[in-house]
């Protein structure tokens, strides 16, 4: 399910170097074409449908059509994340739409603070974590 | 503008004293543990080929926590299980370790903001204060995790500081300290954005860069090549940079061969565990049931509470072979015995769940079912057995030989003072890098990389004097990075069509011959996972071959660059996966693969670990049996572990 970009969506990111899908694809696919402005997946067939650079999209110009050498036309599945939630929409080939919402973040993204309240560093010989402070592991 | 272009890069060095190679949750919980215990003296640098927020395994997101044990699972039991669907052969020191661990990375994580679904009565109490989980399994637990990687991320991201994280940066070789033999000194590598080459010298390094994806041809025919069921970007990385600086391997033999719905390779752990759904052949029968007495060669694993996985495919594939096939997932069955004792308020509920489990780590696997207009309460959906994968975390127990943890009652050889260190003074590794202890996931090798990341601030510790000095010549080793590029230049005006030039592989094309003579010659998919001692030879002929050609790829862009020399550690990977299997004189693994002339489980001879060191002077590969010792009491029946 290779990922492609709607022309008329994308604006490669308003001229900045690295765009959104470039900078977050986990296999480095997604590029600009910087004469047309706009992004392209250089290697489709290494696509592992992952969705991150649609889910990144500011545009929401990305979606994926499935792997042609297996899937009948037709199908889609698309998401729409904010930053606690996820809506997918599913629509099969013959038509039927199907949603979906799920959470994806119980906190505010950013608010995690690593270490504030946490025991600072303890014995550095023993196997304990610095959150295990005071645990007794068990052994064998 | 840069001065610096393709061709001419800048070569930029980098002192640190903690190098942590990757990205994924291994490396995330290094970072995590180890910033914590070291001061401002020391530093502690982290290089990812992707981004963080979504790099390794757990990129797209997952379903479940597979390794959670609560108050009332001993992790003894874990060490049962993780032995029993591994054939006998894991370290108890690391699983015990990691499932002692374990729980305390989970609680973090649900700190952090990952929600984590709740039985009815326990909903809004965390799990740390006695909130009980859902449970898919004895040791799985449901959560809503599509974002499960950007959570742990922006926690490493805090820890470490943005400015000790390098991204796009892929690394491609260790390297050894010139004064100390089999000491870790330093790491080289390149931008895969930028016309920069990296060379860091360190005084630790953790190498975590996920298992071994694409070694073999897979199922899929053209786009699809993209769907693998582990990450298309594991590329034996781990493997292959720690078995170049002679770090001892082991279980490389040991492969992992999930059964999952066929093409989209979507998880099928929640149909079976959560909806309880039964899988069937052609003819509605349940093979595992079936075929028992098949499975009564294997003995005592096949008496596992949970038959091991490879039993569960050996089983499928003699249905298969025998032309019972398809194999179906009987899920209108399932959902409609759970739909008997539910409100239509409740199905619905049941319906988001199923679906929730392909779109939160596999959405190609909906894409499959929504273009094939299968809806799982009315259509039963196939299985398939995939292409052959090499990890060290899920059911798969590949990876480098480690030092355990020093306050276990553990063999003395298992233990030369770093919990997590490799064979090489100062090299440490994690997730799917440690052999012999699979079933970690993605809890469990965040907590083992929070283990190596402690133990790493300890090495560092005690060796503050130690000032790392490369060994070679830097300048011809940055160079030979870059060879394919400067193949490419020198040659690529030479015919009318750049792609077909005698001068040159293109790394597509080097990974299509690994891929087709791994599948040939080493237990592919066409065989039915099927070698002898004759094909792996004829296969590491032709393997020797690839390896020498590798040194002829091109590179046309820095993107082709990443793929040559991701192509060239996969071959390092196959290799010590083939010369594993040939040293291994049984059948351990049916199912995952069979030897053809060895037919049979030998526990007499092969009770054993089987170790594996490339001599980095000479490049020769030696291989070795180690005693296999339990720490834990065995049991296979009725214990319910």
């Amino acid at each position: 399910m290779p990922t492609f970009v709607h022309t008329d969506k994308c604006d490669g990111c308003k001229g900045g170097q690295v765009t959104a899908c470039m900078y977050i694809c986990p296999n480095d696919l997604m590029k600009l074409d910087t004469t047309r402005m706009k992004a392209f997946n250089q290697e489709p067939d290494q696509c592992w449908e992952c969705q991150c650079c649609v889910k990144a999209c500011p545009q929401q110009a990305i979606e994926v059509r499935a792997y042609q050498d297996f899937v009948p036309m037709g199908g889609a599945v698309i998401p729409m994340r904010t930053d606690s939630a996820i809506m997918w929409t599913i629509k099969f080939r013959d038509g039927e739409v199907k949603r979906f919402k799920f959470p994806v973040r119980t906190t505010p993204v950013g608010s995690i603070d690593p270490y504030t309240g946490k025991p600072g560093a303890g014995d550095l010989d023993s196997p304990l974590f610095f959150t295990e402070a005071g645990k007794t592991l068990p052994t064998i | 503008m840069s001065e610096y272009t393709f061709g001419n890069p800048q070569i930029i060095e980098i002192d640190t004293d903690i190098l942590l190679i990757g990205g994924g949750m291994a490396a995330c919980g290094a970072a995590y543990e180890a910033k914590r215990w070291v001061g401002n003296d020391v530093k502690i640098t982290l290089v990812d080929k992707a981004a963080l927020d979504r790099s390794g395994a757990v990129a797209m997101g997952l379903s479940a926590i597979n390794t959670y044990l609560g108050p009332d699972r001993d992790p003894q039991d874990y060490c049962r299980m993780v032995s029993a669907d591994l054939m006998g052969i894991t370290r108890d020191d690391l699983v015990y370790d990691v499932g002692r661990h374990v729980d305390d990375s989970v609680h973090l994580f649900e700190e952090w903001g990952l929600p984590v679904w709740k039985d009815k009565g326990s909903e809004g109490v965390a799990l740390k204060d006695g909130g009980k989980p859902v449970r898919s399994g004895k040791w799985q637990i449901m959560i809503n995790g599509e974002g499960y990687k950007t959570i742990v991320a922006e926690a490493a991201k805090k820890a470490l500081g943005i400015e000790n994280i390098i991204e796009r940066c892929f690394i491609v070789k260790l390297l050894l300290d010139q004064n100390e033999p089999n000491r870790i000194a330093g790491a080289v590598g390149f931008s895969v954005r930028e016309h920069k080459l990296y060379v860091f010298r360190a005084n630790a390094i953790l190498d975590c860069c996920g298992g071994a994806v694409n070694l073999f041809r897979p199922r899929s025919t053209g786009e699809g090549n993209g769907r693998t069921w582990y990450p298309v970007w594991n590329a034996g990385s781990t493997y292959a940079m720690a078995a170049e600086v002679g770090a001892e391997l082991t279980m490389m033999e040991n492969r992992f061969v999930p059964a999952r719905f066929k093409d989209g390779y979507g998880p099928v752990g929640a149909w079976f565990l959560l909806f309880k759904s039964q899988a069937v052949n052609a003819f509605g029968e349940n093979y595992v049931v079936k075929n028992a007495n098949m499975l009564a060669d294997f003995a005592p694993y096949d008496k596992a509470t949970v038959v091991p996985t490879c039993l569960r495919n050996h089983a499928m594939l003699k249905e298969m072979k025998e032309g019972r096939g398809p194999i179906f997932m009987d899920t209108p069955t399932a959902m409609k015995k759970l739909a008997e004792k539910m409100t239509p308020q409740e199905i619905k509920h049941l319906e988001a769940e199923a679906w929730e489990d392909f779109l939160d780590m596999c959405i190609g696997q909906a894409g499959v079912w929504a273009g094939m207009n299968i809806r799982p309460e009315q259509n039963m959906s196939e299985l398939m057995p995939t292409e052959p994968y090499l990890l060290g975390s899920h059911s798969g127990c590949c990876g480098i030989w480690v030092s355990g943890p020093e306050d276990l009652n553990s063999p003395a050889e298992w233990k030369w003072g770093y919990n997590r260190m490799t064979t090489v003074n100062g090299l440490f590794t994690a997730g799917d890098g440690v052999g012999a202890s699979g079933h970690k996931f993605s809890s469990g090798s965040h907590a083992e990389g929070r283990i190596a990341g402690k133990a790493m601030v300890k090495f560092v510790r005690d060796h503050k004097g130690f000032k790392p000095a490369l060994k070679g010549d830097i300048k011809a080793i940055t160079e030979e990075i870059y060879k394919p590029v400067r193949t490419y230049i020198e040659h690529k005006d030479k015919t009318t069509a750049e792609d077909v030039n005698p001068h040159y592989i293109l790394p597509r094309y080097l990974q299509q011959r690994l891929q087709k003579l791994m599948d040939e010659y080493v237990a592919g998919t066409s065989t039915y996972y099927t070698t002898n001692k004759v094909m792996l030879e004829t296969g590491l002929h032709l393997l020797t071959m690839l390896k020498e050609d590798s040194h002829k790829m091109r590179a046309k862009d820095l993107h082709e660059l990443m793929r040559a020399w991701e192509n060239y550690h996969r071959i390092v990977a196959a290799e010590a996966h083939l010369r594993h299997i040939l040293y291994r004189e049984e059948t351990r693994y049916p199912g995952f693969f069979y030897r053809a002339d060895f037919p049979k489980l030998d526990d007499a001879e092969w009770k054993v670990f089987v170790n594996s060191r490339i001599d980095p002077a000479t490049g020769e590969w030696h291989m070795r049996k180690v005693q296999h010792v339990d720490m834990v009491t065995k049991r296979y029946e009725g214990q319910g572990h």
